[in-house]
């Protein structure tokens, strides 16, 4: 079969999607149809496949991570140093029941878990997975990113008010209101990227940043803290689980789900999280390529070793991090990560524009870019911290007063009335 | 036309992963914040103060390990230095400066059990709680070695303790005592100047000092409103007036105070303990005390500072083998009191905070 013409080659996977469709179209002569249909399955399976086979195993990466963490040693009984726990696990939500609270709205109790897959999901069909491994290739890709993004809040709106639950409902009010937030400097930290890459299409973000060799990491560090943290809020990961918050509001808006229906959701969480991952290996850290160590090491490995370092750090905020308060982590974005992003784009669009007018040469302009902007980006977060008040002594960290005057009182009144933030 | 509205009451608990046992909050929300709220508590009731009057003066020891299952040792020193007072039994020397050992190990593992949960009710998904638990295991090992049991530990008797320590415990101590400034140290660092904790916790549930004195809070959550009030300093006993030792303070009163002030506690508690081991005399570490005791009628009040504040047994003897009447004053209980007006005007996530700060055991709010 002509297919597997040059299986030797695994540094794109892509060209035995090619090699099936030039069969159909040359040597069966399927209509067009025809080879849309299949290539577009083929790389839907394939996408599932992977994404079931990462979270599977990440279930075990991150159970055995925060074990170390937290000074113990994480699940070593089912198989082999504990490998077989998440298939355990799997099961057990299988094999347990999925409760409908009597008071639930029935429908949209199921409608919820469904839908929240969709947007994990479906982000991943514009990732550039390797050269050529693309599912839709779409000239608007970072907005698609963005809008399927922000779809995921439907459905735990959706989960939240059908379960008929008190703590459910915070949850979801919760996932509302930060959404509303934190899509803003998404879409801004976004922004600084798109500036400078000059397209929307992934594939060709990509292939600018292989092209002048510089991840927009080092061009846009503000971009990425901005857009890590926006989306860290997005997909409900530690500090930024309020939503979800276990310590509060018992588990938010799934509170009042169980078995199989509580699975897909710890699901969707775990595809969330690959699809911000994605995104930002993708939009920052030059997606498949890596200074040319890509015509030597299959792209696709290359993405998803990045990838995966990517969800590390989630992992280990999760691990390490306490969780902010609502109003905290909304304050955070409208007077602090909202005007850094606002500056940024600015002045990346300034950039832009002296490097294209200005006629300088590319290997003269981005590093120089490069240390201005990660410049700009520290003194920026120090002086708008200051600005803010962070810094202020009564903000800062301090210790217990030591005494041996039995009866003494040291209490100082607060300057502001209790209750005001 | 006005839209109508009904108040949001949410029960946090009796089931819930934050209210340290079995304790309910009824809260009354608008949006976040809480306008009123209901402490409901007697779930884990056990009628220990009636039982007691049922049981000899020795057979009540092992109530007091669980109304505080926290910190047993100290449960039990409050209750045998009630008895003490009642029947005019002065326990040896020894068994004095073992009392003070064990309370102090007890506050460290209390304290950083304490602290571990505050993290947690920050939000630090159990890292602070393992590690702090890492250091308590050890405390709970040196417990078993001195009398076989690490939460009920029994081992304060009227006249002494129950067991002299073997002789494996004064290096496991040392080497624990050593280890302890070093992991005090990390954790200061990784917590108390934890921003994300500071945002937390700083200017949260401010309890006044006047408020306090007025509830009659004790302990940590009455020295972080900043009164010097310690009742190892106040009513020394034991042998607490021969250690050096600072009372920690706060200034605000708030959560952030009430975490750091049981922080440097537990600085002060390695203090005292590398004291104490060195000084400990050889010697008998209890009095002979005949078994069907008998205390001549009257009445005792024993106090201590345990972990969680002023632990009093109130003990009343009319002549008989067992109590005629047998009060706790259980600082997990009283300092509940001036939770409501911490709690309103908090959001949700700040009640948790602040409930958390109290550091209450339900076994001992409830008895």
């Amino acid at each position: 079969m002509p297919a597997l013409a040059a299986w030797y080659d695994l540094r794109d996977l892509g060209h035995y999607v090619t090699s099936v469709i030039n069969w159909l179209q040359d040597d069966l002569s399927a209509p067009d149809w025809v080879t849309y249909v299949v290539s577009g399955v083929i790389g839907i399976v394939a996408i599932l496949l992977w994404l079931l086979i990462s979270q599977l195993s990440f279930i075990w990466i991150e159970r055995r991570i925060i074990g170390r963490m937290q000074a113990r040693i994480g699940p070593n009984r089912v198989g082999p140093r504990g490998l077989l726990q998440p298939i355990a696990d799997a099961l057990k939500l299988l094999l347990k029941e999925a409760i409908t609270v009597r008071l639930a709205d029935r429908p949209l109790f199921w409608l919820g878990p469904v839908l929240i897959f969709v947007p994990a999901m479906v982000v991943f069909a514009v990732i550039p997975f390797g050269k050529g491994m693309t599912l839709a290739d779409l000239n608007v890709g970072v907005l698609f990113v963005i809008a399927i993004g922000s779809t995921n809040t439907v459905a735990v709106f959706i989960a939240g008010w059908s379960s008929n639950n008190k703590f459910a409902l915070l949850g979801a009010m919760r996932t509302v209101a930060m959404l509303i937030s934190y899509e803003l400097i998404q879409v801004l930290a976004l922004l600084g990227v798109v500036v400078f890459a000059g397209s929307m299409r992934l594939g060709e973000v990509v292939a600018w940043q292989s092209h002048y060799n510089a991840w927009l990491l080092f061009l846009q560090p503000l971009a990425l803290v901005s857009f890590m943290i926006a989306s860290a809020v997005e997909i409900n990961r530690s500090p930024m689980d309020i939503s979800e918050a276990e310590s509060e509001i018992v588990a938010g808006y799934h509170t009042e789900y169980s078995g199989i229906k509580f699975g897909f959701f710890y699901t969707a969480e775990y595809f969330a999280g690959f699809a911000i991952s994605a995104v930002t290996v993708t939009l920052f850290l030059g997606g498949w390529t890596a200074w040319g160590l890509e015509e030597w090491v299959p792209g696709w490995l290359l993405f998803l070793s990045k990838l995966y370092l990517v969800f590390f750090l989630f992992i280990w905020t999760r691990g390490t991090l306490p969780r902010l308060r609502i109003d905290q982590l909304m304050a955070f974005a409208w007077k602090f990560l909202l005007p850094l992003a606002l500056v940024n784009v600015l002045v990346a669009g300034g950039e832009v524009l002296a490097w294209r007018e200005g006629d300088i040469s590319s290997n003269v302009a981005l590093p120089i870019f490069g240390v201005a902007n990660a410049v700009l980006a520290a003194q920026l977060i120090i002086g708008w911290g200051t600005f803010m008040g962070h810094l202020k002594p009564e903000r800062r960290a301090k210790r217990a007063v030591l005494t041996q005057e039995l009866g003494a009182v040291y209490y100082v009144p607060p300057k502001r009335p209790a209750g005001e933030p | 036309m006005p839209m109508k509205t009904e108040p949001f009451v949410v029960n946090i608990g009796p089931q819930h992963p934050s209210t340290h046992g079995v304790f309910r909050m009824r809260l009354t929300l608008d949006g976040e914040r809480i306008t009123d709220a209901d402490m409901v508590i007697g779930y884990l009731h056990r009628s220990m103060e009636k039982l007691a009057e049922e049981r000899s003066f020795t057979q009540v020891i092992p109530f007091t390990d669980r109304t505080d299952y926290v910190a047993a040792m100290t449960g039990n020193l409050a209750y045998v230095l009630a008895a003490e007072k009642l029947c005019g039994i002065e326990a040896p020397e020894r068994a004095q400066w073992l009392r003070v050992i064990m309370s102090e190990l007890q506050r460290f593992a209390s304290h950083s059990m304490a602290v571990g949960v505050f993290a947690n009710d920050c939000g630090a998904w159990q890292t602070p709680v393992m590690h702090m638990f890492r250091e308590r295991e050890k405390i709970l090992d040196l417990f078993e070695m001195a009398c076989g049991a690490r939460l009920t530990t029994n081992y304060m008797r009227i006249g002494g303790v129950s067991r002299d320590i073997p002789p494996e415990f004064m290096p496991a101590a040392h080497k624990l005592l050593a280890e302890l400034p070093k992991r005090m140290d990390e954790y200061e660092d990784l917590l108390v100047e934890n921003e994300i904790i500071v945002a937390r916790s700083r200017g949260v549930g401010v309890l006044p000092a006047e408020l306090a004195i007025a509830t009659s809070v004790s302990g940590p959550m009455l020295r972080a409103s900043g009164v010097a009030w310690d009742i190892r300093k106040a009513d020394p006993y034991a042998a607490y007036e021969r250690l050096e030792f600072d009372i920690c303070v706060g200034t605000n009163g708030d959560v952030y105070d009430r975490f750091l002030v049981r922080v440097a506690e537990m600085r002060q508690s390695i203090r005292i303990l590398e004291q104490a081991l060195a000084m400990i005399p050889d010697g008998p570490v209890a009095v002979d005390v005949p078994v069907a005791l008998r205390p001549p009628a009257g009445e005792a009040y024993g106090r201590i500072e345990s972990p969680r504040g002023e632990l009093g047994f109130y003990v009343v003897s009319d002549g008989g083998p067992a109590p005629y009447r047998f009060h706790i004053r259980s600082p997990s209980y009283i300092n509940l009191t001036p939770l409501r007006d911490l709690a309103i005007g908090a959001t949700v996530a700040d009640a948790i905070v602040i409930l958390g700060s109290i550091d209450i055991v339900v076994g001992e709010v409830d008895r």
